[in-house]
């Protein structure tokens, strides 16, 4: 039986990957990434170098989650910061909403938070009546189609300039050319008033400092800086396994980042907060809170061999690089976290119950793993999961699973029976022949859209008889 | 038991059974990090040259100005071209003084401001704590720099920055960070590399998202 | 030296000449060839789908074929990979861990075992045609086999190598994954189509006869001009 996440997937991969349309604006755009990503690698004296050291500062965070937790706590309250903790997306959902009824708060202006993203919190913000304004204009550009970012890092990717000319003409009246730098001009137009309006401002973040108690805060845009500074409160949400455990572990992954993230040096603004405005500073909100998120990542935590997924720092390269991804696109995945990422964590998240298929969902090609900057083991947790997936009391081998392997092992081991499975499947395959590529096919899964090769006159196996004796 | 405990039990009965470190343990030393970064020359030279490259690779302006009377020039130079009516800037040696010498209304934003004003100034005119050499990266925070809106709500962002700020990488610029402030830290530090910019449209390059369009470091 | 040879099942019932090209090579070298009694297949495709218990039911009776071979060369670089680098994990904690790991450590992909093992970079080969190559996913990245495919294609005659752009990337294959997703994998293996015709080859080599069936499959349904032959069957000529 097919979950229905499954059966979304599987319609939806159907639908976008003989999509040329599609798969020429994603080639496009991850051909541009490409250039600079590799040409930045270069950059560093030792990229590979750079990825192990990486691989074991995230390895010392996660696996002292506990030490570091409790000290970034400790650190970030002595500035006046109010830590709050969530076990899961309800818990968190009432934190903030309790923040914002506190602040008797009418506008949020909001910047890029996959965590706001994973626990919905925009739909109860709206629900509850606030005015929600995303402020990074990949972001602003889905809210405004009422859709799910595509990417983590790219959230507007799959739409052309002329698509967001006539989203903008639509929604704000204020659409007077299809020039990228025009349609980003409205959108700062737009946006600038609401900087001004928001009564709070709510953040996600890439990393948060143990020993000097710090957000960090990776962006391009400025318009993080803006939500940060204007609004009289600010609220950050964030994921417990954000942790780093020293500031200076900063100046390896904010590079690592922006190449992977962009292919930049370092991105345009990194800025790392640490409480209110305090003493003596000429601005900055009056009160912040920092929410700390589980929602499941104890149970990754938990899993020893997967651990490593915990490490993830968000910047989106293995999405870039695999090729599943570059054919479904984002949306396909029906996930916050999308791409092979996503594939591993979300069954992990949500229930592998659930979620199995996007492990199922992969040519396991490794290309994943190969990019990773913290190097995940992402391709490997895929056979994992798939395996795991297989112990489900609803993971039992199908009939037809069983009659593939059960009963192909025992074929598969004797040569006598391997040679009359030969025999057999030459006239298995001329009898197929009659109806190649035809749904009653019974290998129609392939030959739909591809040949097969007739099995040969003689086998190896028969052709080594003769001349090996 | 609070949401608290819950999570911290959780988190060590999960970190109880121990996971395999293949890339090794222990945190990497500031050595090891340089080791692998991106180079930068031994002399404060070739550091300048650097930091001159990346910030014009960046489309940031970097000029370097003999004293306070050039950049006295320039400043006014600039408030011609861009027809500046008024300017925000801090309490500070280096970026009021130059902000009076302009002649034009002036918000300092410690004196406290109302965010309406300061999103009508052209410029934002600050002083930084580094410039870092590896990346072209201002570093600021809101102590040295006038708050947190300065350096991004005007849309034309000017630093003043002495010679003597510059570091090689972005090791020293953190090392800096904790020697300047280890015993308390400002709310905001920031690092600032070349002006707002996004790709969010097809992958396209856009200054002045939101932050500033323009961002010029001018150093004495 | 007495090379044992694995070929699995879909190049023995499908590509046999893939065999019969290596034998060729071997015995020209002056080595001697055997073919163990092996099962037919390595277990991939159930390891593959998460059936660790019915893909080890065919390892134990491999583990047992090939307990005494020197070398064991397997005629794909994804079945080099099952058995060199997943075989220790399929078994770890069972029984025949010391088993797996003593078979893995003498599991060699064809070419890797050409290059690295017996040192042989020039077979005398002569093809005249430009070529392009696709690696294979597992050749590539568990087996880390990038370079001698490479060396051996430069010592051919005649053979001019233009690289594709999406040499390094997935054909699509993936198993039983091509059958369980055959939208997602036709629309790899057309990005892969489309790259190789780029560089106007006569032909796409691989050391993979899966990714080969798959490429040729959907260039042959699409009557796109793609020839596909295993490096083996060229180093043969």
């Amino acid at each position: 039986m097919m979950s229905a996440p499954a059966t979304h997937f599987n319609e939806d991969a159907r639908r976008v990957a003989p999509d040329t349309r599609h798969r020429g604006i994603i080639q496009t755009a991850m051909g541009k990434y490409e250039v600079v990503r590799d040409q930045r690698k270069l950059w560093f004296q030792d990229w590979q170098g750079a990825r192990n050291l990486a691989a074991r500062t995230k390895f010392e965070s996660v696996n002292h989650l506990d030490k570091h937790l409790a000290e970034f706590t400790r650190t970030i309250e002595a500035r006046g910061t109010k830590v709050h903790w969530a076990s899961n997306a309800e818990q968190a959902r009432n934190i903030i909403l309790g923040i914002l009824s506190d602040k008797q708060a009418k506008v949020i202006v909001k910047s890029k938070a996959m965590t706001s993203e994973e626990i919905h919190l925009n739909d109860a913000m709206e629900h509850a009546g606030y005015e929600v304004v995303e402020s990074d204009l990949g972001e602003y550009i889905v809210q405004l189609r009422k859709e799910p970012p595509y990417h983590l890092v790219f959230p507007a990717m799959h739409l052309t300039r002329g698509e967001i000319k006539d989203l903008f003409q639509e929604k704000l009246n204020d659409a007077p050319s299809d020039d990228p730098e025009a349609l980003t001009m409205v959108a700062r137009r737009a946006l600038r008033k609401k900087y001004l309006q928001a009564d709070v401002g709510i953040t996600g973040a890439n990393f948060a400092i143990a020993e000097t108690g710090m957000i960090s805060i990776t962006e391009n845009e400025g318009n993080a800086r803006l939500t940060a500074a204007v609004p009289k409160t600010m609220i950050t949400l964030v994921g417990i396994e954000k942790i780093l455990p020293r500031l200076e572990d900063l100046a390896l992954f904010l590079p690592m980042l922006a190449v992977m993230g962009t292919g930049q040096a370092l991105t345009c603004y990194n800025t790392m907060y640490g409480g209110p405005r305090q003493l003596g500073e000429a601005d900055g909100p009056e009160e912040y809170h920092v929410v700390l998120l589980d929602n499941h990542r104890t149970t990754l935590l938990a899993d020893a061999e997967q651990r490593d997924a915990l490490g993830c720092i968000r910047c989106g390269a293995c999405l870039n690089v695999c090729p599943i991804f570059r054919n479904v696109g984002g949306h396909t995945y029906g996930t916050v976290y999308g791409g092979p990422i996503g594939s591993v964590i979300t069954p992990h998240l949500r229930g592998l119950q659930q979620w199995k298929h996007l492990s199922y969902a992969s040519s396991l090609c490794g290309a994943c793993t190969e990019t990773c900057p913290v190097k995940i083991d992402l391709h490997h947790h895929l056979l994992q999961n798939r395996r795991n997936a297989s112990a489900l009391p609803t993971g039992k081998p199908s009939f037809f699973q069983k009659l593939a392997f059960k009963f192909f092992a025992p074929i598969a081991n004797k040569p006598a029976l391997w040679s009359l499975t030969t025999k057999l499947s030459r006239i298995g395959m001329k009898l197929r022949g009659l109806v190649n590529g035809s749904v009653v096919d019974p290998v129609q899964a392939w030959t739909k859209t591809r040949d097969l090769p007739p099995i040969a006159k003689q086998s190896f196996r028969e052709w080594w008889k003769e001349h090996g004796k | 038991m609070s949401e608290r405990e819950i999570i911290f039990a959780r988190i060590r009965e999960g970190l109880s059974i121990k996971a395999h470190a293949h890339y090794g343990d222990g945190l990497p030393t500031t050595e090891e990090h340089r080791g692998v970064m991106p180079p930068v020359g031994a002399s404060i030279e070739e550091q300048l040259a650097l930091f001159a490259k990346n910030a014009s690779d960046l489309k940031a302006t970097f000029k370097l100005v003999k004293d306070a009377s050039e950049l006295t020039a320039e400043l006014r130079a600039l408030r011609d071209t861009e027809k500046w009516q008024r300017v925000a800037t801090h309490k500070s040696p280096l970026a009021q003084t130059h902000s009076a010498a302009l002649g034009l209304a002036t918000l300092v934003a410690d004196d406290g401001y109302d965010k309406h004003d300061m999103e009508q100034c052209d410029v934002g005119i600050s002083e930084c704590d580094a410039l870092i050499a590896q990346t072209g990266t201002v570093l600021v925070t809101s102590r040295s720099a006038g708050g947190r809106a300065l350096s991004c709500l005007p849309p034309h962002h000017i630093v003043i920055a002495r010679r003597e700020q510059l570091v090689a990488d972005l090791p020293s610029a953190f090392a800096l960070v904790k020697r300047t402030y280890g015993v308390s830290y400002p709310s905001m530090i920031s690092f600032i590399t070349g002006p707002s910019r996004t790709g969010d449209i097809e992958r396209i390059l856009v200054l002045g998202a939101h932050g500033p369009k323009k961002l010029t470091i001018f150093c004495l | 030296m007495t090379v044992s040879l694995f070929i699995p099942c879909f190049v023995d019932l499908m590509y046999p000449h893939v065999g019969i090209s290596m034998v060729r090579i071997f015995e020209r070298l002056g080595h001697k060839v055997v073919v163990p009694k092996t099962p037919a297949c390595c277990g991939q495709p159930a390891f593959n789908t998460g059936y660790w218990d019915e893909s080890r039911a065919i390892g134990v009776p491999m583990l047992e074929a090939l307990k005494d071979s020197d070398a064991v060369v397997i005629a794909s670089g994804s079945c080099g990979a099952m058995m060199s680098v997943f075989y220790p994990q399929l078994f770890a904690g069972t029984p025949h861990e010391a088993a797996a790991k003593s078979v893995a450590a003498k599991c060699h992909e064809f070419s890797s075992f050409l290059v690295n093992k017996l040192g042989v970079t020039d077979l005398g080969a002569k093809f005249p045609h430009k070529v392009t190559f696709h690696d294979g996913c597992h050749g590539l990245r568990e087996l880390n086999n990038k370079r001698p495919p490479r060396e051996l294609l430069a010592n051919v005659k005649g053979l001019e190598l233009v690289e594709m752009g999406a040499a390094e990337t997935c054909c699509g294959f993936g198993g039983t994954f091509s059958a369980k997703f055959p939208a997602i994998s036709t629309a790899m293996g057309d990005v892969k189509c489309a790259s190789a015709l780029e560089t106007k080859a006569d032909y796409i080599i691989s050391c993979d006869s899966s990714c080969l069936m798959q490429i040729q499959g959907l260039a042959d349904k699409q009557k796109k001009e793609i020839k596909t032959i295993h490096l083996a069957e060229v180093l043969a000529q």
